[in-house]
């Protein structure tokens, strides 16, 4: 089936079995969890900002190959980046699972990110994918807390 | 047994089961969310709106009468079919939710700091949550009988457990998560050993095997009827008449009262005091409409039948690599629960529906049973008396296509 092989791309399967930035992240200066209630994934995320900028972020958690490669694949994408280039990076990515319009997907633009767009044929699958986005929002956030998708 | 029961009959007697999932025909192994509906259930259903509907104990008109008999007929029925001798012992709630808030709320006032309630670490959420906000109001405190690596209750840790300040046990008769078969009948005898209440939670077992609820030996027994094959929103809690009886309304309003005055009012016996407001008419009559129906199959049959394909399915998907069945207990019914080393639950059930078959990943409501076994969940086939070996058959072919993307 089309679909499916757009969801469990060799990119996503790939992160899931080897994840990137899976680990502790110390030290750290933000952190928060994320909790999937409906399915029981859950999700810390970890960054270290240094002057202005995200200089590391990881992960760790249980969950499905959806999830724990979107946090995976966030880890890469957001390395480097300042607060409003962070905060453009999740809105990006949120409007390209949640937008309604269907997304332009452009491999040398979002580059592995793309492979999260196959979420979209999968409605119940679309807050795995969003989990570790959010969660990172939240970390930012001024004061860090448990978020949950539902 | 296979081979005797009617099971092609049986099929066509479910609309649902003909119709197809992704192109594919549906496999529905999903019945410990909820069951499908036999023609006979729809067809209640829908006789009812379209000649009989009006509502109960008000008019003195015909359609009035008549439906308030239905609805009294259905009490009756469904009393007979779990084995209870009086109907007045049978209260329709919306499920086993309600039923074991109705009897958490009822007894709240009776406990007092110290006291303890007895559940199980297997509980569903329903039977956990209500008594923790009691315990929390109360002073109460909660045990919980531990599991065997197997899945079953350690029975000594559960007769150490059964002590003079318990006040109330609390357990499933069916796991729905692992299948497991509690012995309630023992369960429910250590508990009255030390004077306590004993509600069993029978959401998981009405749907497959024949029950003589009178005879277990409990106070409050409970089931929905979404998942024995009747209309969702109307479930049965039964207690003993002694124990209802000294039950304080749940909800009040109209039809539970006897007299009302401008500042008090009376309330009239169970199983009436407990059903406020207009009852869900439609539903009793669809529920009595679904035990008729299993009465005609034959439980016993019924039973023998399902217990072949489960072990059917435990030695089919068993024998995958990778596979893991949790939940081994020497007595189970229903259930298949599993993990696959190398995929998620989750992403399990998603690639399964895609081949129009339809499982529950997750933690089934159970989620501290899965810390207890340290899984983020499972993947769970469960199957109703409907099923064929042939969609456990393509239960297999689906998981080895997962093992293809994920191995």
């Amino acid at each position: 089936m089309d679909d499916l092989s757009d969801l469990y791309q060799d990119i996503i399967l790939g992160h899931n079995k080897r994840p990137h930035h899976y680990g502790e992240l110390n030290p750290h200066t933000h952190e928060a969890e994320g909790y999937n209630p409906l399915c029981g994934d859950r999700l810390c995320i970890q960054v270290r900002e240094k002057n202005g900028s995200l200089e590391a972020a990881g992960f760790t958690g249980e969950g499905c190959a959806i999830s724990k490669a979107s946090a995976s694949i966030m880890t890469d994408a957001v390395k480097g980046l300042d607060r409003e280039g962070v905060a453009k990076k999740i809105g990006e990515v949120l409007e390209l699972l949640t937008g309604r319009d269907e997304p332009v997907v452009d491999l040398m633009e979002h580059g592995d990110i793309a492979a999260l767009a196959g979420v979209r044929k999968f409605p119940p699958r679309v807050k795995c994918a969003t989990l570790a986005w959010h969660t990172l929002a939240a970390a930012l956030s001024e004061e860090p807390r448990a978020v949950s998708t539902e | 047994m296979t081979s005797s029961f009617p099971i092609d009959r049986i099929r066509a007697d479910f609309p649902i089961l003909s119709r197809t999932i992704h192109g594919k025909s549906l496999a529905y192994l999903d019945n410990g969310a909820t069951s499908q509906k036999p023609r006979a259930v729809i067809d209640a259903v829908s006789r009812f709106f379209s000649e009989e509907n009006a509502n109960i104990h008000r008019g003195v008109h015909y359609l009035s009468m008549q439906a308030t008999d239905a609805y009294d007929r259905a009490r009756e029925r469904i009393a007979e079919a779990i084995g209870v001798a009086a109907a007045r012992e049978v209260v329709f709630v919306r499920g086993a939710t309600e039923a074991v808030n109705l009897v958490a709320h009822g007894l709240a006032e009776r406990f007092q700091p110290g006291d303890e309630i007895l559940l199980t670490v297997m509980e569903h959420h329903a039977n956990l949550v209500p008594w923790q906000i009691l315990a929390q109001n109360r002073g109460v405190i909660l045990r919980h009988a531990p599991l065997t690596p197997e899945g079953e209750i350690d029975m000594d840790a559960y007769a150490a457990l059964c002590g003079p300040k318990t006040r109330l046990a609390a357990f499933t008769h069916v796991s729905n998560a692992l299948g497991t078969v509690n012995p309630v009948v023992e369960m429910t005898r250590l508990a009255k050993q030390c004077g306590a209440l004993v509600l069993i939670d029978g959401a998981q077992a009405v749907p497959h095997f024949p029950l003589r609820i009178a005879e277990l030996g409990c106070d409050f027994y409970l089931f929905s009827g979404h998942k024995v094959f009747g209309p969702d929103g109307i479930g049965v809690l039964w207690g003993k008449w002694n124990e209802l009886k000294s039950l304080p309304p749940y909800q009040s309003g109209g039809d539970m009262i006897e007299r009302v005055h401008l500042t008090h009012s009376t309330f009239r016996e169970p199983p009436e005091r407990f059903e406020a407001g207009t009852p869900h008419i439609s539903g009793a009559i669809g529920l009595a409409a679904a035990f008729d129906y299993l009465a005609g199959v034959g439980w016993d049959a019924m039973h023998a039948y399902e217990q072949e394909l489960l072990a059917y399915a435990t030695e089919r998907v068993g024998n995958l690599g990778g596979i893991r069945i949790i939940g081994q207990a020497r007595e189970k019914v229903g259930v298949l629960s599993f993990t696959l080393a190398t995929a998620h639950p989750h992403d399990i059930g998603t690639i399964l529906d895609t081949e129009g078959v339809a499982i529950r990943a997750g933690n089934h409501c159970a989620q501290p049973l899965m810390e207890f076994l340290g899984l983020p969940g499972t993947a769970r086939a469960s199957f109703a008396f409907y099923n064929t070996r042939d969609e456990v058959d393509r239960l297999v072919q689906a998981l080895e296509k997962v093992k293809r993307y994920f191995d």
